[in-house]
């Protein structure tokens, strides 16, 4: 038995890999469902049901889809030219400071403008947020991988800290949070009585807009070079340091909107603990669409479907909700897996390495 | 004299390439063979075959062991196969560069669990073995910070360490001067006598009728000839290697026209003094072909960088068509008019994962050809691509395919045809034949005659000193960072100029 | 100013100091062995959490404290087999694969715990490591408090700086595993597995790094909290470039840090009402990132790091 590359890879193969994968993880979780002691069928009926079972639960899994579209999208596109952005939670938490730093009413705007403004200020918040960490990488030779890590921390204590003094909401009875944001420039909600906001639509444009700066612009030629192979790009002439920098801004930008779009769209408000690790999860969403910007779209609704039926299910059977992390862990895992299968297939031979022939 | 390897019928296949087919080999003690084949004639691989590197699809190897008997040798595994006398001495050098040579050499020898090693015994043991061959070098220095004859002499001791009885060199004269190569061959000769037994693999056929005592000759995967040296000439080698003649382009006199590359006094420092220049100037003119001759690591990459626009020197300034560029970068080298064809096609010359149509239009991206407002058009990528492969024969799975599918030959082709449709007025070569078989590097050699006659300046960097004697109108010698004219076209005398020693 | 020097000066701050490094020498001495061979081990920071997790979930089922210690190790062992066969046979992306063995490992140990206990207002305690008192070695002034009234795990954190360093060192599996962190071609053609040896120095590694994470359990504290390990993972890969991959530095570096930590803590209670304490808490981070920024140029990486090597491909 032997390992070879292949020389062509099918594109049925290509899309069947995440799905498989992702199914793969649903299934392996039937494990520590039944390690909790629950029956599994119920189970998987439960997360089944918890999602798909009526308008107002799936409004709720797209709500929850829109941070990981943003998030995804994030990283996929910094993937994609090898930069490995890990910090989209911070930029995330920048993004919503910003929106909440604007929408307040601490600023003298008229109504029409603010939205519109919270979104551009959130986007480049998260943008400053990533230019950073590329900039000691560019500069220093600094592993973005950990600065991005680390300055999450940093970011989000620094959300502490305002939260507890400069921003902190005086009608808040105590608790650490920010004043509300101006009613006018919450972001439209989509169906009345539900909580799902044109968030949404906004990410969905741009995840459209990504997947056509990457495939069809010379921008996003030069991106792909450089991801692919950083060498030959510089050696052809293309500014590897320029398009890295613009990658970043761009990167951040969408794991800002994330932020903007949680407080704008969502929740009206600022805590510190707005994101339950949409950043992180971001990576997975990415991973499972292939890196690819579209894909993201579908990924993003997988993984919000796998909370949103898990969390039911959990109320339902009391199994722990930590399940869903989990199965996001193990979609990566299988995606993973699966993504060697894409480029190298198993040859069966009669000779060993032994043999004496 | 005792056989002490036989290669019965041995075959390897990699997809849909016949790498070696049935192919059978005798080697008898204290003799040197010579495997001689042009690139990509399956030497290396039957080769890797014998040291357990890969696995024959077909095929069995028998070995002599100590008392001189042959024995089945089994197969895929180097250990088994150093443990029973086979050494080899890869192309690409197989060392720590973080370690000593002594820890290098005795990597593998000592069992993995122990408390402590055996240094001592082992510095003897070497010792006796660098006095007995005569090859030297500093065993207590990081390998790294050593000269690449030195790294050399270190594989070669390795084997010999492991009590080697058959040890295969794979192309050891790549990185020497023609004085160095001699020395090698003194030593190989001298362990010869007392008793190893030496293949040494190469596609050179001066050095295979200078050093062997048989030569057996593989075209395309199969044995098609095996001669006794001192019964045979060159063009009867030549014939068997290429099967046909290849008609090898004629440079035909041209008058050298004006200055289109000038260096002046440019200084690079890079890690060690072999990746620097030092004051150093030259012209290359129109109409003419500049060869710099010189074992590489001699400054040669630091001089590519530079005309690449990969560097910006730090003392001395570029001038193309008499005009300088400051601050040179790849970009401001395409807008002058340099084309460059890169020493290392695969990792600085292509991008792989991308497909052939994108990889023909990485230098051009701004061009109003491909892009409007900075969105692509598609279908003339296409077209140009097409275009480009028929009027420089680029033969493969196709524009759309991967770019590292295609064969060193037609990837080489691909960047051709990406630098010489831009009419390029002067035009880096660098290494442009290395790894191609006989019938590719024609093509590449005739091209830039081609190019030359049409007026461009030729700046040939190349460690096939025949390669630059044949294209060359003028020759530069490197060695240390320095470029030496050579006024003269006698290889002795170059060689002594390449290591150094003054003529 | 006097108050910063009392504070350095005092037995009481360089026995936290070390305590605090603890965790954190076990965590970069394990991302030493993984990149040493050429593996960029992420998963560091999932690993620190099961060991945490698993050191103290054994604790309370009855194992005892070197039980604990036992499945800590198998559990980080368990884990770096899953990263080490999908990085080095496959060859896949060692990012993810690390990212992904984070991600598995945290959740993972979470679901465990939560489904095997279930929230009580305070988590379970056990009975943690208690501080050797070592017989007139204890008494010596300054040294003896510092250093004697440790407990094991902290002994064997430094016990083991000295193992690794002689390891890689003075040993043929130490040549061996540097060698194939800088070109497994050297190890190939000598006869070696370098799947084996990078696969191994995996899993070595990543037991190591769960022993940091028992440490928080088994001896600095003695319950398992969500989100206690808060980041250590992430500062230990820093610390292991600023240690320029060296045992003796990764020390240094860890006690730096250590003191470091320890020092703002005891500055908070001095200056706390002028600044708020976040600004300390930010500081471990910040620091991290400073001395990757500064270590970054100047480190010898290890060449190979990052590179997948396969079997007869040349």
């Amino acid at each position: 038995m032997r390992i070879e590359p292949r020389s062509k890879v099918s594109k049925t193969l290509i899309i069947s890999v995440p799905i498989l994968s992702s199914f793969a993880a649903l299934l392996i979780a039937a494990i520590p469902i039944s390690f909790a002691g629950a029956n599994i069928l119920q189970a998987y009926q439960e997360m089944f049901f918890g999602v798909f079972g009526s308008v107002f639960s799936f409004s709720e899994m797209l709500t929850r889809a829109t941070p990981l579209i943003f998030t995804g999208l994030a990283a996929a596109l910094a993937f994609r030219a090898r930069l490995w952005n890990i910090g989209a939670e911070g930029q995330l938490y920048l993004g919503a400071l910003l929106s909440v730093v604007v929408g307040t009413g601490y600023f003298d705007l008229p109504p029409l403008l603010l939205t519109p403004v919270i979104i551009l200020c959130g986007a480049m918040a998260g943008a400053v947020g990533m230019a950073v960490p590329t900039f000691l990488k560019v500069r220093f030779g600094a592993d973005e991988v950990v600065t991005t890590l680390l300055l999450n921390f940093v970011i989000l204590i620094f959300i502490q800290m305002m939260l507890e003094g400069a921003l902190k909401d005086p009608m808040g009875l105590g608790w650490p949070q920010s004043s509300p944001i101006v009613e006018e420039a919450m972001l439209p909600k989509l169906l009345p009585r539900m909580r799902v906001h044109s968030g949404l639509i906004l990410a969905i444009v741009c995840a459209v807009f990504v997947h056509f700066m990457l495939s069809r612009t010379v921008w996003g030629f030069r991106v792909r070079a450089v991801g692919e192979n950083a060498v030959a790009a510089k050696y052809a002439g293309i500014p590897v340091h320029r398009s890295l920098f613009m990658v970043a801004i761009f990167s951040g930008a969408l794991a800002g909107l994330a932020g903007v779009s949680e407080v704008a769209g969502l929740k009206g408000y600022l805590t510190a603990d707005l994101s339950p690790g949409f950043g992180y999860t971001g990576i997975v969403v990415a991973m499972l669409a292939g890196l690819s910007p579209l894909g993201v779209v579908l990924a993003a609704i997988f993984i919000a479907s796998v909370f949103v039926g898990a969390d039911s299910m959990s109320r339902a059977m009391g199994v722990s909700s930590y399940l869903a992390d989990l199965v996001v862990a193990l979609s990566l895992l299988s995606v993973l897996v699966g993504g060697f299968a894409t480029r190298f297939r198993i040859v069966w031979s009669k000779r060993q390495p032994g043999d004496n022939g | 004299m005792g056989k002490v390897l036989a290669l019965k019928g041995l075959s390897k296949r990699f997809g849909s390439v016949q790498a070696n087919e049935a192919i059978d080999l005798d080697l008898n003690k204290g003799e040197v063979l010579a495997l001689l084949g042009e690139n990509g004639s399956g030497k290396t691989t039957l080769m890797n075959m014998l040291f357990g590197h890969y696995l024959p699809d077909t095929g069995s190897i028998d070995v002599a062991d100590r008392q001189g008997s042959l024995q089945p040798l089994t197969l895929g595994h180097p250990q088994i196969s150093l443990t029973k006398g086979i050494g080899m001495v890869h192309q690409h050098f197989t060392l720590a560069e973080n370690l000593n040579a002594l820890d290098n050499i005795v990597l593998g020898t000592e069992p993995l669990i122990s408390f402590k090693r055996n240094t001592g015994s082992a510095l003897k043991k070497l010792e006796k073995i660098m006095h007995e061959t005569g090859l030297f070098a500093p065993l207590d220095v990081s390998v790294g910070k050593l000269s690449v004859g030195e790294r050399q002499r270190i594989e070669i001791l390795k084997a010999l360490y492991r009590d080697v009885r058959i040890l295969v060199l794979d192309e050891p004269t790549a990185v020497l001067t023609p004085q160095e190569a001699d020395d090698l061959f003194d030593n190989i000769n001298t362990m010869a006598k007392s008793g190893l037994s030496v293949i040494f693999i190469s596609h050179k056929l001066r050095e295979v009728l200078s050093f062997s005592q048989r030569i057996v000759v593989l075209r395309q995967g199969k044995k098609v000839g095996e001669l006794v040296t001192n019964k045979t000439n060159e063009s009867e080698i030549a014939h068997l290697m290429v099967g046909g003649g290849v008609k090898s382009a004629e440079r035909e006199t041209c008058t050298p026209g004006k200055a289109v590359l000038q260096l002046n006094q440019v200084s690079i420092t890079g890690r060690s003094k072999r990746d620097s220049l030092f004051d150093q100037s030259l012209e290359a003119r129109a109409h003419e072909i500049l060869g710099i001759a010189g074992v590489s690591g001699n400054g040669q990459a630091a001089l590519a960088s530079l005309i690449a626009g990969l560097e910006v020197p730090e003392n001395g300034s570029i001038l193309i068509d008499s005009s300088e560029i400051e601050k040179p970068t790849p970009k401001k080298m395409i807008g002058a008019g340099v084309g460059r064809i890169p020493e290392d096609r695969h990792h600085e010359g292509i991008i792989g994962t991308m497909n052939l149509a994108d990889n023909l239009i990485i230098e051009k991206l701004d061009d109003q050809e491909i892009q409007n407002f900075g969105i692509l058009k598609r279908s003339k990528i296409k077209t140009n691509a097409a275009h480009l492969c028929e009027s420089y024969d680029v033969r493969g799975p196709g524009v759309d395919a991967e770019a590292r599918l295609f064969s060193g030959g037609n990837i080489q082709k691909m960047i051709l045809a990406r630098v010489f449709e831009q009419n390029p007025k002067l035009i880096l070569a660098n290494q442009p034949t290395r790894g191609l078989d006989m019938g590719a590097s024609a093509e590449v050699r005739r091209r830039l005659l081609d190019a030359r006659k049409n007026g461009a300046a030729i700046l040939l960097i190349s460690e096939d000193l025949d390669e630059v004697l044949a294209l060359s109108d003028r020759i530069l010698v490197m060695h240390d960072g320095n470029l030496i004219p050579a006024e003269t076209r006698d290889r002795a005398q170059i060689g002594l100029l390449m290591a150094g020693t003054a003529a | 100013m006097i108050d910063i020097l009392n504070i350095l000066l005092s037995e009481s701050f360089w026995a936290a100091s070390l305590r605090i490094a603890s965790p954190l020498i076990f965590g970069v001495l394990g991302a030493l062995l993984c990149e040493r061979a050429g593996v960029l081990n992420l998963g560091i920071e999932g690993i620190f959490v099961a060991g945490a997790m698993a050191g103290w979930m054994a604790v309370w089922l009855g194992a005892g404290l070197w039980g604990g210690v036992f499945f800590a190790m198998l559990a980080g062992a368990a884990l770096g087999l899953i990263h080490g066969i999908l990085t080095v046979p496959l060859g896949l992306s060692q990012h993810v694969s690390g990212l992904g063995v984070t991600l598995f490992a945290t959740s993972l140990s979470y679901f465990v715990y939560r489904t095997s206990l279930p929230a009580v207002s305070s988590p379970p305690r056990i009975e943690p490591f208690r501080a050797l008192d070592i017989p007139i070695l204890s008494d010596l002034p300054f040294v003896g408090p510092v250093l004697f009234q440790q407990t094991a795990l902290t002994w064997l954190a430094l016990l083991l700086v000295a193992v690794i360093w002689y390891v890689m060192n003075r040993t043929p599996l130490g040549s061996a595993l540097r060698a194939v962190g800088d070109n497994p071609d050297s190890v190939d053609a000598q006869g070696l597995s370098v799947y084996t040896l990078r696969i191994g120095a995996v899993v070595a590694g990543s037991s190591l790094m769960a022993l940091g994470g028992a440490f928080l359990t088994m001896s600095a504290f003695d319950a398992f909290f969500f989100g206690m390990v808060n980041g250590r993972g992430w500062i230990c890969i820093a610390l292991v470039i600023f240690a320029s991959w060296q045992p003796g530095k990764a020390l240094l570096g860890a006690m730096l840090f250590g003191a470091f930590d320890a020092l703002q803590v005891r500055l908070q209670t001095e200056v706390g009402a002028l600044v708020p304490g976040q600004i300390f808490l930010m500081a471990p981070y910040i620091l991290s990132i400073l001395a990757l920024v500064i270590a970054a140029r100047r480190a010898d990486y290890p060449r190979a790091l990052l590179t997948p090597w396969f079997k007869g491909q040349r």
